[in-house]
């Protein structure tokens, strides 16, 4: 098997409950990620899905070290990310990107477009002053925008272009991962199409390797070679993007899958849909066992009590103690 | 005779940067009992339309330049205020995007439920609670008679928003206005309030409108959809004949470019360009610039609603005009 660009290996990121002003104690712990182990190869899409607050965004700054692990290793290139002195991680995340979901919040509006794509160059040595202006015009034209616009600032461009701006900045490193956290959730249809190609040519040219988040499944198919569900901190079903999406095992995913509306009236009002009861549960108190247990259709005693692993089934991995007992 | 009649509604923003047209000529009915879609992308003008049929239009910047809504008979941009008033909130009621935002963190949703009822009706404190304790089951609140008297806080996001549908519906509203309820929500959420408007809607037979940016929720839930763009209304149909006929080149564009419906590996369709900036208003087609099919005549000559099938107009002139 060739090495992986990217492993985790059983990673955890807690967070710890304080109280008290003076005399700090610790009450709880967010278990906002919780023993997840993946592997990405180079070229690769990995679509990660999953509802707010089952941590696939807290996954993602572990990814990238801005958030510390608690446990377990981020390998990038076989060198663990958590383990580097800081000089060393500097080096190390040139390789590593990272493009937020909100391109209104994540560019700073005092900077031109200019000053923010030049800032890595300069920073990493990429190219000499006199060059940045050609590479930042390159780097421009690259994700659809129009070098002449080099001098202006986020507010006089809309949330598409922003959202390039963002993806241009990730590109000026020549990684060879980024992690894109619900990079098309604030955009609306047609731009959201417009930024899903690019981002699918620029895997395609660049041999890019991508971890793509999102929430919404029908957009995650469509770019994703594998898809990791997640839910509570855990990953629950782990497959090519076909079998999760259009076979889906893992109760919980197929009630997701069943809760996406179709466009399509006459299937939207013929088909049966798995509404779920009630809200995911929190991650400080996680129920015992299968965590998904409380809302799931098919839980039996056993799913109380025994906490189920990911186990390969049907092409797929699947954490699901009933696995293939129901069709 | 409609529930609801909105004849050329304009509604117009006066900025600093110009006059920004928001809604520009839309024209709508609603039978009692009817689920309408209003669908469009950011800045196309429903939720403005809707805000203007409430009252909730910020005045100014913002101005009502004409038209009319008329609720069964009455004419809710013109009837003297205390008119409105006793329709707005009791027979016409309003659930927003953001559950967090629109309930008042500082007060029991006991006292904001029971609002609404206190003001329309003359009812005692106590039997306004009565009334609230049963829809906060008939919404699927289990252990109402506790949690009536829970801050907003501590209800989740899907819980929220019930208790918004309880509040809105407690007057029992002839006319339910939603608008993109579930956007904030997680799918898994959203199934469950989807399922609960569709239910509370037979029991009470309530028209409601619903204004979504998601083509896939209204082909579940409305009778009729409307398209906008840019302030106006460019498409109208049944809901099976705008997904399975669907005329006007926006409308095909827009559902082209859904994900789920194109082949996986091949690039996604897209529109090319921008939506149109409100405050310079075109005098042709306002999607001719971002339109496969423009010719220059789209550019220049002002277009409108035609009837091409029964129950279908649309606004293309090119397609009225047999060209494509």
């Amino acid at each position: 098997m060739p090495e992986p660009i990217l492993e985790l290996i059983d990673v955890k990121t807690h967070f710890p409950i304080n109280t008290g002003f003076l005399f700090k104690r610790q009450v709880g712990t967010v278990k906002a990620v919780d023993g997840v182990s993946l592997r990405v190869e180079r070229g690769e899409v990995l679509g990660l899905v999953g509802e707010s607050g089952c941590g696939k965004s807290t996954l993602a700054r572990t990814i990238l070290q801005l958030l510390p692990t608690t446990a377990g290793k981020v390998l990038l290139s076989g060198h663990s990310l958590g383990d580097s002195t800081a000089r060393e991680l500097i080096e190390r995340r040139r390789d590593l990107q990272m493009v937020f979901q909100d391109p209104y919040a994540s560019l700073n509006p005092r900077m031109t477009v200019f000053a923010t794509l030049s800032e890595p160059l300069l920073t990493h040595g990429i190219c000499s002053g006199k060059e940045v202006t050609q590479h930042v015009a390159d780097l421009m034209e690259r994700v659809g925008l129009a070098s002449r616009f080099m001098q202006k600032y986020p507010h006089e461009f809309s949330g598409g272009q922003r959202q390039r701006i963002a993806i241009a900045r990730a590109l000026a490193l020549q990684p060879k991962v980024i992690v894109a956290d619900e990079p098309v959730s604030a955009l609306d249809v047609s731009i959201q199409a417009q930024i899903l190609n690019l981002l699918a040519k620029l895997v395609r040219d660049m041999g890019l390797s991508l971890i793509f988040i999102a929430h919404d499944l029908s957009v995650v198919k469509h770019i994703s070679d594998r898809v990791a569900v997640m839910y509570l901190g855990k990953i629950v079903e782990l497959g090519s993007a076909s079998d999760v999406i259009d076979r889906p095992q893992h109760p919980y995913t197929r009630a997701l899958v069943s809760a996406i509306p179709t466009p399509n009236p006459d299937i939207e009002r013929s088909r049966k849909r798995i509404v779920l009861p009630g809200d995911p549960p929190s991650p400080i108190n996680p129920p015992s066992g299968c965590t998904f247990h409380p809302r799931c259709p098919h839980a039996i005693a056993a799913c109380r009590s025994e906490v189920p692993r990911l186990k390969p089934f049907d092409g797929r991995e699947v954490s699901c103690l009933r696995a293939g007992e129901f069709s | 005779m409609p529930l609801l009649s909105v004849k050329d509604l304009r509604t117009y923003f006066h900025t600093r940067n110009g006059v920004y047209r928001a809604v520009d000529g839309v024209s709508f009915s609603l039978e009692r009992g009817e689920t309408l879609g209003i669908v469009g992308e950011s800045g196309s003008g429903k939720s403005v339309t809707c805000y203007s049929i409430m009252g909730l239009i910020p005045q100014p910047p913002g101005r009502i330049e004409s038209g009319s809504a008329v609720f069964d008979g009455t004419d809710l941009l013109r009837c003297p205020p205390e008119v409105s008033r006793s329709i707005r909130g009791k027979r016409i009621a309003m659930i927003f995007q953001d559950p967090m935002t629109s309930l008042n963190p500082y007060l029991r949703i006991s006292e904001q439920l029971i609002e609404p009822l206190r003001i329309h009706e003359p009812i005692s404190r106590k039997a306004a609670l009565d009334r609230a304790l049963l829809m906060l089951d008939a919404v699927g609140i289990n252990d109402a008679a506790k949690r009536i008297h829970y801050y907003p806080h501590e209800f989740s996001g899907g819980m929220r928003q019930r208790v918004m549908i309880a509040m809105a519906l407690i007057t029992q509203p002839e006319l339910l206005i939603a608008d993109e309820p579930t956007t904030a929500l997680d799918v898994t959420v959203q199934a469950q309030i989807l399922e609960l408007i569709k239910r509370l809607q037979k029991e009470f037979h309530m028209a409601v409108i619903f204004i979504t940016h998601d083509l896939g929720v209204v082909s579940g839930l409305c009778d009729r959809v409307q398209v906008m763009y840019g302030g106006k209304i460019v498409e109208t149909a049944s809901t099976r004949s705008l997904f399975y006929e669907p005329r006007h080149p926006y409308t095909r564009a827009l559902q082209q470019s859904i994900p789920s419906l194109q082949q996986k590996g091949g690039d996604l369709f897209t529109i090319p360009g921008m939506p149109p900036d409100l405050s310079k208003p075109t005098p042709g087609c306002s999607f001719a610039p971002r339109c496969l099919h423009a010719t220059d005549a789209c550019f220049v000559q002002p277009v409108e609603l035609k009837t091409c099938a029964s129950d279908h107009s649309q606004s293309c002139r090119r397609v009225q005009n047999g060209e494509i």
